[in-house]
Formats: structure tokens, C-alpha cells, sequence
């Protein structure tokens, strides 16, 4: 059922998108928000559980006071008024993996109220994005569909539920209606998500990890004709768990949305899911009265009261934000836009900063930890902290290479060492016999070997065509295992030729 | 009277001296009482479980402390069994609510109460009937059984509480925890002739107790005396960090003032007569004994004063406003997804996780739980929630500023506790208003969370129990204990001893002479 689309550039010509994202962030405190259960990702099922987080009969929640002083860094984060005063209330609809049958999250009276994040677009223009509260909630439990097709519920033949995250605390941010982003409103809303991931990890608040559902966002957008036209209705989807996703849900919707209005169609006020299989957004639930929570202060809780001075001691916790801090280490490091960017989005930007104290030069660190050493851990799906190389082996290769201890070859050999697991960068070195050979009587014979063995490329090299030069440089490389420096040889080659 | 007769017929602080001095030991007390269930269960069926495995091994353990390490740092209650009502979990023994739809489900913690009173080595002797999720004032709503009141087995012990007041009141047991969200121990302790006490809002944890209105619920003692109600209400009370509406504050001397109470002395100490709780409504013998007893205080030196509560006439209407709502939601959980009772959808309707739950909800829960969860959802639904819960909260701050101005005027107020006594099985099923019109004066306390407590003041022309009631201002709970004590000496004096005296105890005649056994 392929839905009609209006291209890109002329929906968003004809109509002016307004979009709200709601982003739900996992707070990575050690128990959960309402009960001492321990909490870590990917536990056997049903393992992280009390009476609490089971709802069993007679149990009651007890606030976490390290999710609501997490909660409340990123209120102060998002510039928003914090509340001296809030209320926990309950939130009424049944679902197999809600332990209560319902949800403990915040109303007419939120942690956090009126915000706003400023977001850098690629361009460097700035973005203020409007936020109207960042409130705290305990997350649900998760369901698996088991017997239909992609894990979804429609033809499973029945479903399993894991409790081990109801009751992990999250908070939920959201913005106002954001209006005049216009033709880049998707990017407007990548780059929001981006900051708030960047954010939440700077406050140690958060994992971040999308992968992991620590990051997800609910996109809401209508169109309508202009500024001051009445508002259209709005679709909402749920749940999009990556940057990406939610940047192209944007894009898709406001297509579909404009194809429909331009047709003399109606957008339906409903729920919808982004697949990422197909790229669209599929229709769910149309939204009805009978959606009602029946929202009411839990009486089971007292209100939440974060005085004025515990305020200021949080505030004073505060680290410098990534985009100050990401500005002056861009500078610093003089890396470009673009490389900034994807060291942010490695989460590297730490590693390279203590690779850099440690001795190493910006653009070495880069090289590593986006290079090779990002490849191996998206290959073994860890994060690069988790991996056995610290900044120290990183500056310590990078400080082989700048003695002339180590070619280029030898050093990505010495850092997949490392990162099996053969210790540090000395002692993977001096294990393999590692070291650049620059005896030159032996380098002299493997490079008179070479040209030797392939007289056709010498005489390309003669006639001044240097592009077979690599064959020779690899051919002296094969005789010296690796160990020989390749602008050396390459210089002997060309030494020889003039003579010749 | 046989010795076992004897024995339980005693009062619990008595029952503790003899246990102190060696006379009994607490497997003894045990046994005395599990006998005596025994004897009266099929007049009383006051039990839902009996726990007797688990009891007489908490005895013993008692009493080898006892032998061995004395009883320092033990409460004066150490080594009495009590009756726990089955709206509060108890580890490892079936905990039900009265309703189907926990039927079997053998909770895997305890209340910090039960926790409270097995660290101070009182064995559990086991579970007590209720109407189903405490939902009800006759414990005629059980979904098990109909428990009889000791005072004429074809009438009602009252409720929710029926089970633990039975129970005290035909000495099955000498204590009882009960939960009084709008009157479940005193009404209970009205009809009985037992001492009900519901404790301020927050003085005793809540942890544990199955939640039916959680702003309203508290646990509290059921006793044969005051002085008894105050030792067991310093067991179980005080701070517990797993409930966040507890108070942070030690339990105030209640044993202290119960016991200066009976010295009979109320001089200095001015009592107020709520004008709005009496009048229409109430048995003409419910007010003849509620004016003696106040006769009785002004003997003892107390200074009787009129006071005026305008806004309790609107306090039942905004009860049944905030006690659904919350059981609404305080219900929801009962889905058959994770314990208890599971009906799978009839043949032909999809077997989904939703229908699931609505068939399990269908058959677990009876009529007078369904009401209220219906009314509950009505009252907080979209578009009604100001004028109804709204409009509740208001009454109820309202209500609270009434107490306030109160007890400006007076340390303690007084009431009827019930504006009748026990009434006949089915008298009142059919007619929930006239069942919700029992509670018309202890509602009062549970929504300003104020402790009250009832005391037996005597017989009614009609031979049955009448309650005499008292409150205090919150976190004052002793305020009441020592007018409670004083008033009951000088009625026991009256009677020539307890007014358990007067009740014939047929099922007790058949008990072994020798308690030994």
C-alpha cells in the first residue's frame, strides 16, 4: 500500500512544516527510578526486579534521588526553569508490560518546565529549538513477538515480556512547536536529537546509546500553508530509535502529508511507526477520546522538593557543554567541520583529548581512533571505551611512528595487537620482533631483488610513468616482512632508475 | 471455665506478663488459640488461613530466646500471636485480598509490619477475612466466606475488617492488624465490641499493605483493650523509608498514656462533641451509650464542648469520589499477566494479552469491586476530572481545615462510631448507599489522615455493641489512648470487667480442660 508522495523541495515550497519531537532519555543510575533493582543492559530476562518493579501487590515506589539530580542537570542544560516543587502522577492504560497497568510520570506539574537547546546546523548557523518541559518517568518493561514476521505482534503466535527495564528512569523532553525551519527542519531535528545525545553523555547522565533504546524520540509534524494560516493536523510517530530515522521520518511525512493535502485529502490524526526496512512511516492507531490516561497525582508519592541551594549545587557540578566545548577543542585541534563531526559521533571526542594530553598530536589521535580502531569496534559491536587500548597506547604508537621506530604498517600491526589483547604497544612490538628496517645494505638488496624480478615495470618507471611504483614498493615490502619504510624504498627505487 | 478458656479470654498485655514471668510460654499461647480456631471457626469463619506450622515454629523460636537471652530490647507484646487481616502480604503464607483473582498467590516479601512483628517474635497465627479488597462494611463481599459477628452468629461483624475484629472478639486471637481506609477497624471494632485504632496517616508503613485507596489506607491494631491497641500500634509503627508518605518522626509513648489513662484523671482535658456526627441517622441505643460515655468523661473531670464540623455532612460524597479513583488505578494491576488468577478469552475471541485481561478481570473481581473501579474511572475520565475529583480534593482540604479549627477548641473530639449496630446478613447488599452510610463517621478521619480509634461503650437495646469513638489531631495518636484508657476503667467498672463479659461463648465450651496438651 505505497502511499503518494510529493517531492521533497516542493512540499516543503508549498507548505511550512511544524514539527515537536518528545525524546526519551535513559538516565544510567544503578537502580532503578522507584526501587533498588539493580539495572544493566542485556541481563537475562526477568532477573533486575523487586516487588517494586513487578508491581506485586502491597509494594510501593520510592523516589530515586540520583535520577531526579541527573534529571534536573539536564533541565539546567536545556536552560529550563526548575521546578522547586514538582508531582509524580499516574498515568492509566493497560499494557502487558506495564508491572502497575500504569505508568508513574509527571503532569501539570513537571521537574523541568520552559527551556531551550541551541543547535548547530552544518552550515554553523544556530538553531534555538523551544522546549516546553523535560519531566521524569519510569520506563516499561519490553515485549517480544515470537512466531510472525520482523518480531512484530501482527501474525506472532505469542509474545514474551522481560520486566528487566520497567522502572528504569527516564526523562522526557519535550519541545515546544517548532516553527520557521522550514526546507531543513529534518535537519533541524537530527541535529537537536544529536545535542541532546552529546549533552546527556557530557552530564554522565546517560549512556546515549540509540542502539540500546537509551535514546528514543516520538516526531509529531503537520503542514500548513504559512506562518499565520490555522494549523494542520499532526501524525505522530512513535518510538524512532536512530539519528537517521528520525531525521528521514520528517522527510517522509512532510512528503506524504503534502501529497494528501494537494490531493484534497485529510491527515489523520494517528499514531504511526517508522520501518526502517521499507524507509516510510506506517499508519497505527487513529487517535480517539478513547485515548484518555486519566492522568492523577500518585498518592503513593510525596511531592519531589529540589531546594533553591541543592539547585545551585548542581549547577555548580555542571561540566562545560559539548557545543562550547566541542568549539574550542575544533580549534584547538584544527580539525575541519566534518571531522569534528564524526569524532563527536564516534564518541571520541574524549579519547582524543586524553590522547592528545598524553603526548600525541590531534591529527594522530584522530587517525586511530576513527581509523582502525573504530572499525574493530564496530566489528566486535562495543563502544571504543570498551575496547583494551587506552589513550596512553594510542600516544605511545603515535610516538614510535615520530621516532621512526615504526612505519605506518607496523603500527596499525602494534594496535591490533594491542586490541587482541597482547599488551601494550612495547611489548607487542618487541613479541613480533617489530622494527623498520633501515639497514640499507639489506634494504639495497631486497629493492635490486624487486626491480630485478619485474624488468616491464622498470621500464614504465624509466619512461616516466610512476604508477607501478606501488608494485615494487609491495615486492620489497613481501621480502622484508613489513618491516621496511615505504617512502625509503621508494626513494632508493628512484635512485636506482636515474642511474640506470 | 477451662484453663485454655482462661488463658485466651485474657488481655494481650496480660497474656505478656505471664509469658515474662514464665507462667506460659508463647507455643502454649499458640496452641491455646489455634484450639480455640479450631472450636469456633465453624460459628465464627473469622479465618481465611490458618498459619499454624509457621506459628507454633515462631513460638518456639521465642521462647528459646526467651530461655537464652532474655527479653532486653524486646517489646512488651514479645512472644502474643496475632491475626493479620489478608490485605497485608505475609511471606510464604497465601495472601488474597478476599478476592478470586489472587487466589493462590503466596507472596515472595513481607510488610515491614509483618517484619516489625516477627523481629519481635509475635507469631502469626494466620490470615483474616475481609470483603474483597476491603471494598465493603460487612465483609459480606469476601469472595471466600461469610465471617459471623461473635455477637449473634446472623449478623454481621461489620468491615472490611470483619475477620480481624471476629477473631479478637471470640478470642480466635488476642490482637489483629486491620486497614481502615474509611473505617475497616473501627466500624469493624464498633460491631464487635472490640478496640479498633486507625493510626494518623503515615504513622505506620504502608509497605506491604495491598493498596485499595492509597491516600486513605493505614494499618492499625484491633484489640480487646486500649492499652493493648497502644502496645501493638508501638510495634508496627514508625518511619520506613520504602513508603515515601511516611513520617520521619518516632512513634509518639501510646502504652504511656493508655496507661496513665487508667488513673481516671481527665482533668484539664476538654473534649469536643461533633455536632454534624450524630442526630438522623443514628439507632436511638447507639446515642443513649455515646451520651453516657460522655457523662462518664465529664465524671472523670474532662470539660465537654460542642464544636462544629460544617463541612463532614460532605464528607462521604467526596470519600466516594477519591476512594474509587484510586482504586481504579490501584486495580489496574490485577491482569492475570504476572500472578494470581489468568482466564484465557472464551473459544472464538482472539486469545490477545487484552482479552486476557478483561476476561480475568471479568471473573476475578466480584460486583462491589467492579463498581467502584467503574466509578472510579468516571470520576477522573478527560472532561470530568474537575468537577468530581477536582471537586473531592476540595472537600477534603475543607474537611482537614474543619479538624484544624477543632482542635483549637478541644484536645480530643468524639463521636458515635457507627450509627448502628451489627445488622443482618443481606440486609444491606442490595442497597450500596445504605451500606456506604456505616462509614458516615470515620470517613472524616481518613481523608484528613487523622488518627481515631473506637472503644466499646456498652450494649444496645438490642443486646449488640455500640462504638464510642475518639480523635486526635494528626501525630498525636496519644491524645486519644489516654481518654480511650480512662473511659474504658471506669465502664469496666461499671460492668465488673470487660464487656466481653457479657458475650456468651458457646464455642469455647467444648475446649480440653487441660491447656497443656
Amino acid at each position: 500500500m505505497a502511499e503518494k508522495l510529493m517531492k521533497y523541495a516542493d512540499a516543503v515550497a508549498k507548505y511550512d512544516p511544524v514539527f515537536g519531537l518528545e525524546v526519551h532519555v535513559e538516565l544510567c543510575t544503578n537502580t532503578k527510578l522507584f526501587c533498588p533493582a539493580h539495572i544493566e543492559f542485556g541481563g537475562e530476562p526477568n532477573t533486575q526486579l523487586t516487588p517494586v518493579s513487578l508491581g506485586l501487590p502491597g509494594s510501593l515506589p520510592v523516589v530515586n534521588k540520583t535520577a531526579i539530580d541527573y534529571a534536573v542537570k539536564l533541565g539546567l542544560a536545556l536552560h529550563c526553569k526548575v521546578n522547586e516543587w514538582s508531582q509524580f502522577a499516574r498515568k492509566n492504560y493497560f499494557y502487558p508490560d506495564m508491572p502497575r497497568d500504569y505508568q508513574i510520570s509527571q503532569y501539570d506539574k513537571p521537574l523541568n518546565g520552559e527551556g531551550y537547546l541551541d543547535v548547530e546546523l552544518d552550515d554553523g548557523s544556530i538553531f534555538r529549538v523551544p522546549i516546553e518541559r523535560a519531566h521524569v518517568e519510569d520506563d516499561a518493561g519490553k515485549n517480544t513477538h515470537v512466531g510472525g514476521a520482523d518480531g512484530r505482534i501482527e501474525g506472532a503466535d505469542h509474545s514474551l515480556v522481560d520486566y528487566n527495564r520497567a522502572g528504569v528512569p527516564l526523562v522526557e523532553i519535550v519541545t515546544k512547536p517548532i516553527e520557521g525551519a522550514g526546507a531543513r527542519t529534518p535537519e533541524v531535528a537530527g541535529a537537536y536529537v544529536r545535542a541532546i545525545r552529546d549533552i546527556v553523555r557530557a552530564l554522565g547522565i546517560s549512556h546515549a546509546r540509540m542502539e540500546q533504546g537509551n535514546m528514543r524520540a516520538d516526531v509529531n509534524v503537520s503542514l500548513h500553508t504559512g506562518p499565520d494560516a490555522p494549523l494542520g493536523t499532526r501524525s505522530e510517530t512513535k518510538n524512532v530509535n536512530t539519528f537517521k530515522g528520525i531525521e528521514k521520518t520528517l522527510t517522509y511525512e512532510i512528503r506524504r502529508q503534502a501529497a494528501l493535502l494537494e490531493s484534497g485529502g485529510e491527515v489523520l490524526q494517528e499514531t504511526r511507526h517508522w520501518d526502517e526496512s521499507t524507509q516510510t512511516t506506517a499508519g497505527g492507531r487513529v487517535k480517539t477520546d478513547a485515548n484518555d490516561y486519566r492522568y492523577f497525582p500518585d498518592p503513593d508519592l510525596v511531592m519531589v522538593h529540589v531546594t533553591k541551594d541543592h539547585i545551585e549545587e548542581l549547577k555548580a557540578q555542571m561540566p562545560e557543554m559539548p557545543r562550547e566545548r566541542r568549539a574550542r577543542l575544533k580549534k584547538e585541534w584544527d580539525f575541519t567541520d566534518r571531522q569534528m563531526q564524526d569524532a563527536v559521533n564516534a564518541d571520541a571526542v574524549d579519547l582524543i583529548e586524553d590522547t592528545v594530553k598524553a603526548g600525541a598530536t590531534a591529527a594522530g589521535a584522530r587517525k586511530w581512533w576513527l581509523g582502525e580502531i573504530s572499525r574493530e569496534a564496530n566489528a566486535r559491536g562495543v563502544s571504543l571505551q570498551e575496547l583494551p587500548i587506552s589513550a596512553q597506547d594510542v600516544a605511545d604508537v603515535e610516538q614510535l611512528i615520530a621516532d621512526g621506530k615504526l612505519n605506518d604498517k607496523l603500527a596499525k600491526q602494534t594496535v591490533s595487537g594491542v586490541l587482541a589483547g597482547e599488551g601494550k604497544p612495547a611489548e607487542v612490538v618487541k613479541k613480533h620482533g617489530y622494527q623498520v628496517v633501515s639497514d640499507d645494505g639489506a634494504l639495497d638488496a631486497a629493492v635490486d631483488q624487486a626491480l630485478k624480478d619485474n624488468p616491464d615495470i622498470v621500464a614504465k618507471l624509466k619512461g616516466g610513468n610512476m604508477k607501478p611504483m606501488g608494485a615494487i614498493i609491495g615486492a620489497v615490502m613481501r621480502a622484508t616482512k613489513g618491516q621496511a619504510d615505504a617512502k625509503a624504498v621508494s626513494k632508493i627505487v628512484m635512485e636506482r632508475i636515474a642511474k640506470s | 471455665m477451662s484453663a485454655q478458656e482462661e488463658l485466651v479470654k485474657q488481655s494481650a498485655s496480660d497474656m505478656a506478663a505471664q509469658l515474662r514471668s514464665g507462667q506460659v510460654s508463647s507455643r502454649e499461647l499458640v496452641q491455646a488459640h489455634l484450639d480455640v480456631i479450631e472450636a469456633a471457626e465453624p460459628s465464627i469463619d473469622a479465618f481465611l488461613q490458618v498459619s499454624a506450622d509457621q506459628a507454633l515454629e515462631q513460638a518456639d523460636a521465642f521462647d528459646q530466646h526467651l530461655a537464652h537471652e532474655g527479653a532486653e530490647g524486646l517489646p512488651e507484646l514479645a512472644g502474643v500471636p496475632i491475626a493479620i487481616k489478608d490485605m497485608i502480604v505475609t511471606k510464604g503464607i497465601p495472601t488474597t485480598a478476599a478476592s478470586k483473582i489472587l487466589e493462590g498467590w503466596v507472596p515472595p516479601y513481607d510488610a515491614t509490619v509483618i517484619k516489625k512483628l516477627k523481629a519481635a517474635g509475635m507469631p502469626i497465627l494466620g490470615k483474616t477475612n475481609l470483603d474483597e479488597f476491603a471494598q465493603g462494611s460487612s465483609t459480606e463481599h469476601s469472595a471466600f466466606k461469610t465471617t459471623h459477628n461473635p455477637w449473634d452468629t446472623e449478623r454481621v461483624p461489620g468491615g472490611s475488617g470483619g475477620g480481624s475484629a471476629s477473631a479478637v472478639g471470640a478470642f480466635e486471637a488476642p490482637l489483629a492488624l486491620g486497614t481502615d481506609t474509611g473505617g475497616s477497624i473501627r466500624q469493624p471494632g464498633s460491631l464487635t465490641g472490640t478496640v479498633g485504632v486507625k493510626p494518623t496517616y503515615g504513622g505506620v508503613s504502608r509497605f506491604g499493605a495491598i493498596a485499595m485507596a492509597s491516600s486513605l489506607d493505614q494499618i492499625g491494631p484491633v484489640s480487646r483493650s486500649v492499652l493493648d491497641a497502644a502496645l501493638l500500634q508501638e510495634v508496627i509503627g514508625g518511619y520506613d523509608r520504602r513508603d515515601s508518605t511516611s513520617i520521619p518522626k518516632p512513634v509518639p509513648p501510646l502504652a504511656q498514656a493508655a496507661r496513665q489513662g487508667q488513673n481516671r484523671d481527665l482533668k484539664g482535658l476538654k473534649v469536643g462533641l461533633v455536632k454534624e456526627l450524630g442526630g438522623e441517622g443514628y439507632q436511638p441505643g447507639v446515642e443513649a451509650r455515646f451520651n453516657e460515655a460522655v457523662s462518664l468523661l465529664e465524671s472523670m473531670g474532662a470539660e465537654v464542648v460542642q464544636v462544629s464540623c460544617p463541612h463532614f455532612p460532605y464528607a462521604l460524597a467526596a470519600y466516594y469520589i477519591i476512594m474509587p479513583s484510586e482504586v481504579s488505578s490501584n486495580l489496574a494491576r490485577y491482569d492475570g499477566m504476572r500472578y494470581g488468577l489468568r482466564v484465557m478469552p472464551p473459544e472464538g475471541v482472539p486469545q490477545t494479552a487484552a482479552n486476557m485481561m478483561a476476561a480475568t478481570r471479568e471473573a476475578g473481581f466480584g460486583d462491589e469491586v467492579k463498581r467502584r473501579i467503574i466509578l472510579g474511572i468516571y470520576a477522573l475520565s478527560a472532561g470530568y476530572y474537575d468537577a468530581w475529583y477536582g471537586s473531592a480534593q476540595k472537600v477534603r482540604t475543607l474537611v482537614i481545615r474543619d479538624f484544624e479549627k477543632a482542635f483549637e477548641q478541644a484536645d480530643v473530639l468524639v463521636s458515635p462510631t457507627s450509627p448502628t449496630t451489627a445488622f443482618r446478613f443481606g440486609e444491606k447488599m442490595d442497597d450500596p448507599l445504605a451500606m456506604y452510610l456505616n462509614d458516615v463517621a470515620t470517613i472524616p478521619a481518613n481523608l484528613a489522615g487523622t488518627p481515631a480509634m473506637s472503644i466499646p461503650a456498652g450494649l444496645s437495646d438490642d443486646g449488640l455493641p455500640v462504638g464510642f469513638q475518639f480523635f486526635a489531631p494528626q501525630m498525636r495518636d496519644e491524645v486519644m489512648y489516654r481518654p480511650a484508657a480512662a473511659l474504658e476503667a471506669a465502664l469496666e467498672e461499671q460492668w465488673g470487667g470487660p464487656i466481653s463479659k457479657k458475650l456468651s461463648t458457646p464455642w469455647l465450651d467444648g475446649l480440653a480442660q487441660d491447656s497443656t496438651k
